[in-house]
């Protein structure tokens, strides 16, 4: 008996905490910075390598010429990310 | 060399290794394996001299330490045949009477001397549907 | 009370399965309603989680014997500190830890990521909320923790003794935590191949986790090792144990991942390799977990014949067909983007490294399901020991440890040639000085491989070292701070290079304890009576005297009987008083007598040790007190009826007996050189990997900065 009451009073705090975005709709929020939080990952991953080489190169693990051709390829992906945050930032206050 | 046939022959060169390692743990493992063996199995032909992995239960009442020596009788799991062992090593603490135990050793004129230490016995069955009594 | 936590059980797999439902349908259609609505099922399911987890835990506590969990794993006289645990000792208990895990972990990774990976996240969720649901489903439809007895007993039968240590508190949490950790990265993979984003963000998005997994299942790891060591009567703390063996190939193959998933985030490359490996450590962990619980193989810790194997293994090859045929149907999705420019580059050598790692844990499976194997092959259920493990496994870490330090050295894409000669030029050197050290000094030129892992493992210490001077010397050069601070500067910007650095520092040094102590230890088993003495390693050991306490468990698991010995070791100027002793714990068995009942139970062996830096002593006695047994029979015959004080006193003299005029009594005793080393080594990985999770604060204050930056963004474009 306390079985069948607990399961009906569960079921249906779950239902209430489930049912809410159904009912109520979802917040408009979440559109643009979404792929934002991707691309700032990325940049925060892009960041990172470059840092790594120059510490690589400071360290005396990498020549100066491969120093400066790794550090060009990742700056040159860098900035790509920064135009896409950049189109994405545009879409929100464009729109 | 071109790199496409650079590749090919870096596989070719980790296939082969890994078919050759392979075949090395293949046979290590066989040659070093001991034969798991109820009493039953044992009684029924045992090369003299081949070492066993004895495995069954611990006759009640069976169990007699005087010293060093531990002697018990093992017997099959769900059978009535069964064979004497003497035994030196550490004991492990669950062993007792009515439990599933493992041990090597060789079969010698009817009794089984077991290898020093080579005892193990398995843990009390939590996880089974019948019941035990401590 | 049961009912309540029954019903959070049939709620909970409800609510998962409306979890996956919801989630789907919310991916299919767009309706981003329902992808929101299946996380907070989610949410709720960890909620439902927790409450079943309390229901359960007050009732161990309360020592509520109509709980049948309490009744079997409990008593009155278990030490609080174990009725907590007891909870985890059992097959039940331990399906509702998992269940409470993977809905905490999912919560908090769905939290995470609620506003990025919208196309992944979905199915993501669905396959996490799938994964618990089949837990749930065994424990309402098979193996339910709120089953109730109808005649509660008046007393439990207790927490089994050997399971009374510390260490047993957190070893199961610890390696639930590693097991489940890894379904979240294996969730999320699921997810990418799904919806065909192959790239680097499941696994930015996932890495912590995957660490956190890693480093709490080599903790539990490490912790059974120690516990088996310190509390079992062997003195060894690994002994190739099928279910020891089941926990360990998961943290290899999640060791190899963790390593190429960095490959792919730099270079685009292994991307098959990495969702097959992620699949592979999730397989291998539920494989680990479904292993202690059947008894398909012999092993110390199996539990019997399981009634959930079926459903398991079923579960298990759902997971591997359906995951196999996924990734075979995504293969153009996961071409590399770039090629293996040269075979000394950073990408090459974690490539070695990974097909060692796999090739650990191929050779360690074989050896665990040999008797399958050969029983398939030959008919004959055969098996191989820790012999063969060790002569097959050795070579292999070898050659690990050398990578280890190898590793850091090279960097991305390729080597310099001169690079390399400045990077190596001191470790080697300093490896070179070590071996003749050696040679000179120590007889380790008995065990020629100890003598090369010694050396490899001064090449990995030598390295790590080099890095961090070499580091801050470079930071000093820019900043000009003081050394200190150059150095904790460097290590707090780079947390994952240095704090993976330390780790390899901690497994060098662990297997510098596991080649000295397995090498050169010298073990020795005698039968003394009290004034004989014997030798072991260095030490001169002396049986002083017997002794035999009643209610006085010095180790705290409650035992009422303990017989014992205290020894006197000797080594130069130096003595230690050690005082190894045996527990028992009386039977629920009436035949014994209700005197005979306390000497006829459970005995554990409580040993004692003389931890050290340089070497330990382990102790270890079994008392023989078969001598005992008239006085027990002629004590069962009189005081059957006395009540429990007069039995109390009756014990005491009994006990009092074997003090006075002991038999000869079995010892063990291990010198083991440098053993302590991999317990520390052990610490130290910890620490490494601690610092490599930390989450940077700069990292952080841009993270934060964004969020600002976006709700301007909102907020501006609604004006």
């Amino acid at each position: 008996m306390e079985y069948i009451v607990a399961v009906i009073i569960l079921l249906a705090l779950v239902a209430v905490v489930v049912l809410r975005p159904l009912v109520l709709g979802v917040g408009e929020d979440d559109r643009e910075s979404v792929s934002r939080e991707e691309l700032e990952a990325a940049k925060e991953a892009k960041y990172r390598e470059i840092r790594d080489a120059q510490l690589d190169f400071e360290m005396g693990k990498l020549s100066r010429e491969d120093h400066r051709a790794v550090d060009r390829e990742l700056r040159a992906e860098a900035i790509e990310i920064l135009k896409q945050l950049d189109a994405a930032d545009g879409q929100a206050s464009g729109a | 060399m071109d790199p496409r046939r650079k590749r090919k022959l870096r596989l070719f060169v980790a296939l082969t290794a890994a078919i050759l390692l392979s075949g090395a743990l293949i046979y290590t493992s066989f040659s070093a394996s001991t034969q798991a063996k109820e009493p039953s199995d044992l009684i029924a032909g045992a090369e003299p001299g081949r070492s066993y992995e004895l495995t069954g239960k611990v006759v009640q009442d069976s169990v007699d330490k005087s010293g060093d020596r531990l002697t018990f009788r093992i017997r099959d799991r769900d059978g009535r045949e069964s064979l004497p062992v003497t035994y030196s090593g550490v004991v492990p603490d669950p062993f007792r009477e009515g439990r599933e135990v493992i041990v090597s050793g060789e079969l010698k004129r009817g009794t089984f001397v077991a290898e020093h230490d080579s005892l193990i016995t398995k843990c009390p069955s939590k996880f089974t549907k019948d019941e035990q009594s401590t | 009370m049961a009912g309540l936590g029954s019903a959070c059980l049939l709620v909970g797999l409800l609510t998962a399965l409306y979890a996956a439902g919801a989630s789907l349908y919310g991916a299919r259609s767009g309706s981003r309603a329902a992808v929101v609505s299946g996380r907070r099922a989610i949410y709720s399911m960890a909620g439902l989680m927790v409450t079943a987890t309390i229901v359960l835990q007050s009732a161990f506590l309360r020592s509520d014997f109509s709980f049948k969990l309490v009744a079997e794993g409990s008593s009155t006289d278990t030490p609080t500190f174990y009725k907590f645990t007891a909870m985890w000792a059992t097959q039940d208990g331990s399906l509702l830890l998992w269940a409470l895990l993977m809905s905490l972990f999912s919560s908090a990774v769905l939290f995470a990521t609620r506003r990025s990976l919208r196309d992944i996240a979905p199915y993501a969720t669905a396959v996490l909320a799938g994964i618990a649901a089949f837990f749930l489903l065994l424990m309402v439809a098979w193996e339910n923790p709120f089953t109730t007895l109808a005649v509660a007993p008046v007393e439990g039968a207790g927490l089994n003794p050997l399971l009374r240590h510390p260490a047993m508190m957190i070893h199961p949490p610890m390696l639930y935590t590693g097991y489940v950790g890894f379904a979240i990265p294996f969730a999320f993979a699921i997810g990418a191949l799904i919806v065909r984003q192959t790239g680097a963000d499941w696994i930015r998005a996932t890495r912590r986790f995957a660490l956190i997994a890693w480093t709490f299942l080599g903790a539990g790891i490490m912790l059974g090792a120690l516990w088996s060591y310190a509390e079992l009567g062997w003195g060894g703390y690994w002994a190739w144990d099928p279910v020891e063996n089941a926990s360990l190939m998961p943290w290899l193959i999640g060791t190899a991942f963790i390593h190429s998933i960095m490959v792919q985030e730099k270079r685009g490359m292994l991307k098959i390799w990495n969702v097959s490996l992620i699949v592979t450590t999730f397989v291998l962990a539920l494989l680990g977990t479904f292993l202690v619980r059947s008894g398909i193989l012999d092993s110390i810790h199996a539990f019997g014949a399981s009634t959930i194997g079926a459903q398991f293994l079923t579960f298990i090859a759902i997971v591997i067909l359906g995951s196999t045929a996924l990734i075979v149907s995504r293969l153009d999705d996961l071409r590399s983007e770039a090629k293996l420019d040269s075979l000394m580059s950073r990408e090459a050598f974690f490539l070695v490294n990974n097909l060692v790692l796999v090739g650990l844990c191929v050779v360690i499976f074989w050896g665990t399901f040999f008797p399958l194997i050969s029983e398939a092959f030959t008919g004959d259920e055969a098996s191989v020991g820790p012999p063969w493990f060790n002569r097959v496994t050795t070579p292999l870490a070898l050659v690990l440890v050398a990578l280890a330090a190898i590793g850091p050295m090279v960097p991305w894409r390729r080597a310099s040639r001169s690079g390399l000669v400045r990077s190596f030029r001191l470790p080697l050197a300093v490896m070179a000085v070590t071996l003749v050290a050696l040679l000179a000094f120590t007889n380790s030129a008995n065990s020629p491989l100890a003598l090369i892992m010694f050396c490899f493992v001064s090449l990995v210490l030598t390295v790590v070292s080099q890095e961090l001077w070499r580091g801050t010397r470079a930071r000093r050069t820019i900043t000009g701070d003081p050394w200190p601070r150059a150095l904790g500067q460097l290590v707090a910007r780079n947390r994952r290079r240095y704090g993976g650095y330390l780790v390899h520092a901690g497994i060098a040094i662990l297997f510098l304890g596991v080649a000295a102590s397995s090498a050169f230890q010298d073990q020795q088993d005698k039968r003394l009576s009290p004034g004989e003495s014997f030798s072991a390693g260095g030490y001169d050991i002396t049986y002083v005297r017997p002794t035999a306490e009643v209610g006085r468990d010095t180790a705290g698991t409650g035992a009422p009987i303990t017989f014992g010995a205290v020894l006197r070791a000797r080594r130069g100027d130096e003595v230690t008083m050690l005082h190894p002793s045996r527990n028992f714990y009386p039977s629920q068995n009436l035949e014994a007598g209700p005197i005979g009942r306390f000497f006829e139970g459970e005995a554990t062996s409580e040993v004692d040790v003389r931890w050290g830096l340089r070497r330990d002593l382990w102790t270890a006695v079994r008392p023989d007190i078969a001598e005992l047994e008239p006085a027990i029979r002629e004590a069962n015959a009189k005081f059957s009826s006395s009540g429990n004080d007069v039995q109390a006193i009756v014990i005491a003299a009994i006990v009092e007996k074997y003090r006075n005029d002991a038999p000869p009594a079995n010892f063990r005793a291990i010198d083991s050189p440098l053993v302590s080393w991999i317990w520390i080594g052990g610490a130290i990985m910890i620490l490494g990997a601690m610092i490599a999770i930390w989450p940077s604060p700069e990292a952080r204050m841009r993270r934060v900065t964004s969020i600002y930056a976006a709700r301007l963004g909102k907020e501006l474009s609604q004006a």
